[in-house]
């Protein structure tokens, strides 16, 4: 009884997660949880597995071993509750390139039969700064106007966990500074986040919660802070600022590698 | 229960509006899938016609259901490429991840399949009563062929559907359709069977184009269609059902 409380009262509770494509193995032993409401990062550097962890959450993967639940809903078993809760905004821009930004949001309203799509699909618009862009096809948006349009029609509907893989790749400073508005804005009215980056520095901007995976495992887990705390004092000396993320994440994986 | 089934319906309605747009969007799809058929029409009247002896005394009546299922083989090729792009994009996943019917998706490309075909049909028929095609069948007879017509194109439609979810590049999703499109000149399509040679003959009246060919033939000038539209549906709901099963086999492992 009690474990299926604490289960319940996590966002993502993930334990032994295991994945290999044919030889490849890409998940090896991948645990973590997520608290409600939080913005939790997964770092990563190309190929460490980020995609696949999301792909598995969202139930678009099935796990080769290991277990994973999404407010205590197993996805392998129970794809459809998950799928009453989650929404992805995947690696690259999920939109319709043929219809305009507000067909798409229309379409996605309707799809999650709500009462009103064209009024869901207005707010929308001006929320995300597409009112202009609206009728125009998708096809002609900028990188960032995509991003964003992506984004609401993840929103729409009011999912209580959002998944970002990569939301920000690819996008220039200014993009980027509005996604994390967004993301921000997102946490703050409730949702849970689930992000992952190769931007270290998106991860301390954003995130609750950091998690570095790394050769199939996380390697690292816990607050800005505490990873801070993990920082070798050997080098403390040498520099005078905080160390950034980006000096603890080289230095736990070099220590990964050295062992 | 009640609602999954009301969603079910809401969820075909939504993908056909928005393949249906893709196409409205994509005008010259039709125009490719129509000319082609009727640059063969034109040849094979104006041209090769004089030397062809069917029988008949008016080719295009004999021609047109040859060519309407000529349009219909390369229209399902763009299924096959619309749903090979879904896939690729991420917006197959995003519709993967949401609580939809599963197999709304399939779903709406197979009823945009069939209109978007139903078009092209169109658009040849009026191109042939402009070349002399006259057909003196009432109602029934018409929508008998329509029926035919109908069930040809799911059948095809649910191959392509197979190309479409397992083809790895552009070109093999839209590859598959090029022998669909010339099976009709080994056929009675064109000219009559009696006229090739054993092998090929033994080939061209036991293959479904033929028979399809003949009780659209038959419909369309008033003649009972005897054996041959039996053969003909046996075939498309055949076709049909094999491919069905491949193609949701393929759809769910995808998943
Ligand atoms: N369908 C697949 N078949 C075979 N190998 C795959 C498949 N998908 C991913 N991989 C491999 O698995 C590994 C992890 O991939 P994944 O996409 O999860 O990484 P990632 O952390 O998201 O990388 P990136 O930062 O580039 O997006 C990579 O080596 C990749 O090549
Ligand atoms: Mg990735």
């Amino acid at each position: 009884m009690q474990t299926v409380q604490t289960a319940q009262a996590k966002s993502i509770l993930v334990k032994g997660l295991q994945k290999s494509y044919k030889q490849l193995q890409v998940l090896k032993d991948v645990n973590f949880e997520v608290e409600k409401g939080s913005i939790f990062a997964l770092l990563g550097s190309n190929g460490a597995g980020k995609t696949t962890v999301v792909k598995i959450l969202t139930t678009l993967l099935k796990p080769d071993g290991g277990t994973a639940a999404i407010n205590g809903f197993d996805v392998s078993s129970q794809p459809d509750h998950v799928r009453q809760r989650i929404s992805l905004t995947g690696q690259f821009a999920a939109v319709d390139e043929v219809l305009t930004g507000r067909e798409n949001l229309i379409m996605i309203a309707k799809l999650r039969y709500l009462q009103n799509p064209r009024q869901v699909a207005d707010n929308m618009l001006t929320r995300f700064g597409l009112t202009d862009a609206a009728d125009r096809r998708v096809s002609t948006y900028s990188g960032g106007m995509r991003r964003r349009l992506d984004i609401a029609l993840s929103i729409i509907g009011n999912p209580q966990i959002i998944f970002l893989d990569e939301p920000t790749t690819g996008l220039d400073p200014e993009a980027r500074i509005e996604v994390w508005k967004i993301v921000k804005e997102l946490a703050n009215g409730g949702t849970t986040v689930f992000l992952t980056t190769q931007y270290l520095e998106e991860a301390e901007q954003l995130a609750d919660r950091i998690a570095i995976l790394h050769e199939g495992r996380i390697i690292a887990n816990g607050t800005l802070q505490e990873l801070k705390l993990r920082f070798p004092a050997a080098k403390v000396e040498y520099v005078e600022k905080q160390p950034t993320l980006e000096e603890i994440f080289l230095a736990i994986i070099g220590k990964q590698e050295g062992k | 229960m009640e609602t999954t089934k009301k969603h079910f319906f809401i969820d075909i309605s939504v993908m056909l509006g928005r393949s249906m747009r893709h196409i409205i969007r994509s005008m010259d799809t039709i125009i490719t899938v129509t000319i082609t058929p009727i640059a063969m029409m034109l040849l094979f009247v104006y041209v090769f016609g004089g030397a062809i002896q069917t029988g008949a005394d008016n080719y295009v009546n004999y021609l047109l259901p040859g060519i309407l299922l000529m349009a219909i083989a390369s229209g399902i090729s763009y299924t096959a490429f619309r749903l090979f792009t879904d896939v690729q994009r991420g917006i197959f996943e995003r519709f993967q991840t949401m609580p939809i019917s599963r197999s709304a998706l399939l779903w709406g490309h197979v009823l945009t399949s069939l209109v978007s075909n139903a078009i092209s049909v169109v658009v040849i028929i009026l191109v042939a009563l402009l070349m002399g095609f006259r057909s003196s069948s009432g109602v029934l007879p018409w929508l008998a062929v329509a029926g035919i017509l109908a069930l040809f194109t799911l059948a095809l439609t649910w191959v392509a559907a197979i190309a479409g979810l397992s083809a790895k590049t552009v070109d093999g999703a839209s590859a598959f359709s090029y022998p669909l499109i010339f099976l009709p000149f080994i056929s009675s399509a064109f000219v009559p069977t009696e006229s090739m040679p054993t092998v090929v003959r033994v080939f061209a009246e036991n293959q479904p184009v033929t028979s399809i060919v003949e009780s659209i033939r038959a419909l369309l000038s008033g003649q009972q269609a005897g054996n041959d539209i039996w053969i003909a549906l046996a075939w498309c709901v055949g076709i049909m059902i094999v491919a069905y099963i491949f193609a949701m086999r393929i759809y769910k492992k995808r998943v």
